[in-house]
């Protein structure tokens, strides 16, 4: 039950076919939106006029956008479209009997897993976590699949390996591993306790608002 | 299309004709939530993408060099894995940085803290984490992150000492 405070926070970042009238009246998400356009407009800004006063550099930074803007184009809607049929097809059950508090070691090894999955960058886990926690995942589970998402990555492995030997690659790997777990149960103790208030509030608003 | 692309979207589109074959409406619907996150995603993604350029671009790696190999002590693995929270490298360019830096001579706790930063936060994935998953999740796991990341530093240290 812990997972209601990122619900009302969520409301309209996962379930978004139906926040169209809603958007209206909360202006917390209107002053959020403006955030992410100011941030675009002053990091492409910058980009822009720096790339124009070195232009040896301006164009290593064109190539990079170049390839990142590829990457999300073939990666970042097909991974929308699953979150999508996740939200759809699969129920809060589910997810909580897998994920939920009381999924225990399996839960740990399945978050784990499904972050180590060969897929996209860390920005398209964001939503696919956003689904699982308010579908009823535990906080230690999101944070053990994001983390496994960011650095348990096979491709990445073999190039450390390539580069910083067996000892080092195998020796940082192992360590993650280890101390992966107790991380995300410290994240999911402190972010139940100091948010209990606000959960109550949250979950009340929740059952009104469905 | 890398490899990872065509994987994904393969595996998407055999979800989707499965869903599309069991039923029209929740597709449709399923359909509508993708397209409505994306639109929410877009600016934050876009302006992620031009802070990996402007970093990969105009950071110059003998400055990166300088602050890892330089200092030395807790010091040095603080500053590393400072930076390597705030940098966003590829692991193709950073692995071969990180080893051209351990044959200058830098301390192994410095580098792995640095590499274990680069790959578990993203500061500049920090605004899409916050608006995708909450301010106070977020803040949470980047915070531990980045504790986990220099104890994982200094027992490498210890232990490849």
């Amino acid at each position: 039950m812990n997972t209601t405070g990122n619900e009302s926070e969520n409301n309209n970042a996962v379930e978004g076919a139906g926040d169209g009238p809603g958007e209206q009246h909360r202006t917390p998400l209107r002053k959020r939106i403006r955030w992410d356009w100011l941030f675009l407009a002053l990091s492409a800004t910058a980009l822009i006029v720096l790339s124009m006063i070195f232009e040896g550099k301006g164009r290593i930074a064109g190539r990079v956008v170049w390839e990142y803007a590829k990457e999300m184009v073939f990666i970042l809607p097909s991974v929308m479209v699953l979150m999508g049929l996740f939200a759809v097809w699969v129920n809060r059950e589910t997810v909580v009997k897998y994920l939920g508090e009381g999924s225990g070691i399996k839960g740990f090894v399945l978050a784990a897993l499904l972050g180590t999955l060969p897929t996209g960058p860390m920005y398209v886990a964001f939503p696919l976590a956003a689904v699982l926690l308010k579908k009823g995942a535990r906080v230690a589970n999101i944070t053990i699949f994001l983390s496994a998402w960011a650095c348990i990555k096979l491709p990445l492995e073999l190039v450390e390996f390539q580069f910083m030997g067996w000892k080092f690659a195998l020796l940082r790997l192992g360590l993650t591993v280890a101390l992966v777990l107790p991380m995300g149960i410290m994240v999911e103790v402190l972010y139940n306790r100091g948010g209990r208030a606000q959960l109550q509030a949250d979950a009340s608003g929740l059952e009104a608002g469905d | 299309m890398s490899m990872t692309a065509i994987v994904i979207n393969a595996f998407v589109a055999v979800c989707l004709l499965v869903s599309l074959v069991k039923s029209r409406e929740k597709t449709r619907y399923a359909l509508i939530v993708a397209w409505n996150a994306l639109k929410r995603m877009a600016p934050s993604v876009l302006a992620i993408i031009a802070v990996i350029g402007l970093i990969i671009g105009f950071v110059p790696p003998r400055w990166i060099a300088s602050v890892i190999g330089g200092e030395s002590g807790i010091l040095g693995v603080l500053a590393a894995a400072a930076l390597g929270s705030v940098l966003f490298i590829p692991a193709i360019v950073a692995f071969p940085l990180a080893k051209s830096l351990v044959d200058m001579g830098a301390g192994t706790m410095a580098i792995a803290a640095f590499i274990t930063t680069l790959t578990m936060i993203g500061f500049v994935f920090l605004p899409l984490e916050i608006k995708e998953l909450g301010a106070r999740f977020a803040l949470l796991r980047n915070g531990f992150s980045f504790l986990v990341a220099i104890i994982i530093a200094l027992l490498m240290g210890l232990i490849l000492a």
